[in-house]
């Protein structure tokens, strides 16, 4: 399995790196927005995959990240950039007091609250609070982002700077997943009960998920901003939350190659079928009443990780590597 | 005091149609414990269904007014019904047993296609109801009230206590409060909950059905993406009722209808569906098993 992954993400690396070369300007802009919704997927896919917390409200954070870098960047001319940080921060802090409240909700009550919480940010947008937001309109002027004195403008320059990132992403989420904390996440996401007996505080570690979740997104609001230089509540509805949400179901929750494939699927086949614009939603909406039937896990679901003797020899010591029930030590995988 | 009465009826009369759909959602989550998150969508085929009817109803004059009417919102209960019970069997009868995020999914998907089925059909346009109802009012000292604002409430209450005698007082309506409150033990008790759970997708899109012809008349506006803003509100109106409980419904609908215009009318307009959705997660966090719901303990 590891093996295969790690030839499945060379393959691709080394098709995405042609691309600039083979691909016009137009086809460089979809896998531009396809690299955005990635990483947008994977933040979700720490709260929603990993941890298992269903947030529809995901947007909201997003919108708030590309928000804080757009209003640093228009009134105190900051380059945008160096926002990275400052709006990762201001999603994360936002989305922990938000969370906080609700965190403990079951599961469908937990999807409303979210759709709440989205509508009402896109609502505090649009209606210009702190008279910061710039209403309906939104905010324009955001300047270009520059790497090493370099400004970067054109799709193709773009397309480094965000695929960059995709790759950072899943390089650091796939060892976040190893981690004591992605362990945590698996083992609460499969039994809340036995994961707080086994001493995990749920209740800190749902929260960190949102916190870290959303710092991902704002991130890539900054990015979103950067590239589009301008940005309006509409980009942030409802809508895109459903889509993040899909993504990361119908690609295989708590797999990154899975919820990678899942936006790269979700955004870039309605580019393909440009042709059927009208009847394409029609078609989606038919999809995801058959792929919970066919397949709920997703088209790459989440692998229980395995450990060999080897590895647990190393981690506890000669006398610990005959006791433990070793594979699978965090339940069994998402799949019912 | 005149803005006050005119923006209470005026909530009144919307909150009576968010009771009408809620009363969809909390049925459905009593028996399935599932969101129904088409339910909006069947509203708006509701409103969709009764306009093209209507256009056709108003070619035949010899029938009174009221008898068309009457016959216009038999027809689209009933259209609407079987919509519901197509949709449970597509889409929530072979995810019965999965988890709740598969049915979730699907039941969004539900939604999504519904939404753009509709869309195809009749256009992405707003669509205009005619004018057929009685523009008159009724005076009230300084305070007139349009017919057609205490009709739309009229209606509903009648609805709403003919479905609650009927869950009340007759043994099918006891079957399915005894498939809401433990699906095992109705079975044992004989009770096919299959059926239970067809006639369920039966009343509430019925009833959702009712609530947006009664939207298209009263209104006089349409829009194809409109279920969503109203399946909100009124799955709102569910949970501050207390879902699974129809009195609750009822209670909720109301309210929120209440609070919305008085909002709208003196805190601010542009505000006012964020209020709806601030009440929604108040409510949620203070008391999840809302205003009339008992068990809380299950809810969270």
């Amino acid at each position: 399995m590891h093996r295969r992954l790690v030839i499945g993400y060379s393959v691709t690396a080394a098709a995405l790196a042609a691309c600039p070369f083979l691909l016009g300007p137009y086809w460089l802009d979809v896998l531009n927005n396809v690299g955005l919704y990635v990483l947008l997927a994977l933040s979700l896919n720490l709260i929603l995959g990993d941890a298992g917390l269903f947030n529809m409200g995901h947007a909201a954070f997003y919108a708030v990240g590309a928000y804080t870098a757009a209003i640093l960047n228009t009134r105190l001319q900051i380059p945008i950039l160096w926002l990275l940080p400052a709006s990762g921060l201001v999603a994360a802090v936002f989305a922990i007091a938000v969370a906080r409240p609700v965190v403990h909700l079951r599961g469908d009550y937990l999807l409303i609250v979210t759709i709440g919480l989205g509508e009402i940010v896109r609502i505090a947008l649009v209606n210009d609070v702190f008279g910061l937001t710039g209403g309906a309109n939104g905010i324009f002027g955001i300047s270009r982002p520059s790497v090493l004195g370099h400004r970067i403008r054109r799709p193709d320059e773009f397309f480094w700077l965000i695929w960059a990132c995709v790759a950072a992403t899943a390089f650091l989420f796939h060892r976040l997943e190893q981690s004591r904390f992605g362990r945590a996440l698996t083992y609460l996401r499969e039994d809340t009960v036995a994961a707080e007996g086994s001493g995990i505080p749920t209740a800190r570690y749902r929260l960190l998920a949102f916190g870290l979740g959303a710092a991902w997104a704002g991130m890539t609001g900054t990015l979103y901003a950067a590239k589009m230089t301008i940005i309006s509540p509409e980009s942030f509805g409802f809508w895109e939350s459903v889509v993040l949400f899909l993504m990361v179901i119908l690609g295989g929750a708590g797999s990154i190659p899975g919820v990678a494939v899942g936006a790269a699927l979700v955004v870039g086949l309605p580019e393909l079928f440009r042709g059927f614009a009208n009847a394409r939603m029609l078609v989606f909406g038919l999809v995801m009443m058959v792929m919970m039937v066919v397949r709920p896990q997703g088209l790459l679901p989440f692998r229980t990780p395995r450990y060999k003797a080897s590895d647990l020899k190393a981690a506890f010591g000669s006398e610990g590597a005959g006791e433990p029930a070793a594979p699978g030590a965090p339940g069994s995988g998402i799949a019912p | 005091m005149d803005q006050l009465l005119e923006q209470l009826t005026n909530g009144l009369a919307v909150g009576s149609i968010y009771a009408l759909i809620a009363l969809g959602y909390t049925m459905v989550y009593g028996v399935l414990k599932l969101i129904n998150f088409a339910h909006g969508d069947l509203f708006t085929y509701g409103a969709y269904l009764g306009l093209t009817l209507l256009t056709s109803l108003l070619a035949h004059d010899r029938m009174g007014l009221g008898l068309r009417l009457l016959l216009l919102a038999v027809m689209v209960m009933g259209l609407v019904a079987v919509i519901g019970v197509v949709v449970e069997r597509a889409a929530y009868r072979p995810l019965r047993d999965s988890p709740r995020l598969s049915a979730v999914v699907s039941a969004l998907g539900a939604s999504i296609f519904l939404q753009n089925a509709l869309m195809l059909l009749y256009g992405a346009r707003y669509q205009v109801y005619p004018d057929v109802l009685p523009q008159n009012a009724v005076r009230l000292g300084d305070l007139s009230i349009p017919v057609v604002r205490i009709a739309v409430v009229a209606v509903s209450v009648v609805m709403m206590t003919v479905l609650y005698l009927f869950v009340q007082k007759t043994r099918i309506g006891t079957a399915i409060r005894a498939a809401a409150i433990d699906q095992g033990a109705a079975r044992l008790m004989g009770i096919d909950v299959n059926k239970v759970v067809v006639l369920v997708f039966v009343i509430g899109p019925a009833l959702g059905g009712a609530a947006g012809l009664l939207v298209g008349l009263y209104y006089g506006q349409i829009g194809f993406t409109m279920g969503w803003t109203y399946g909100m509100k009124a799955f709102t109106a569910a949970i501050l009722g207390g879902i699974g409980n129809i009195p609750g419904a009822m209670v909720g609908g109301l309210l929120l209808g209440v609070i919305e215009a008085l909002g709208a009318a003196y805190l601010s307009v542009a505000w006012k569906d964020a209020l709806a959705f601030a009440v929604l997660i108040l409510i949620l966090i203070v008391r999840p098993s809302g205003l009339l719901g008992e068990r809380v303990a299950e809810k969270v």
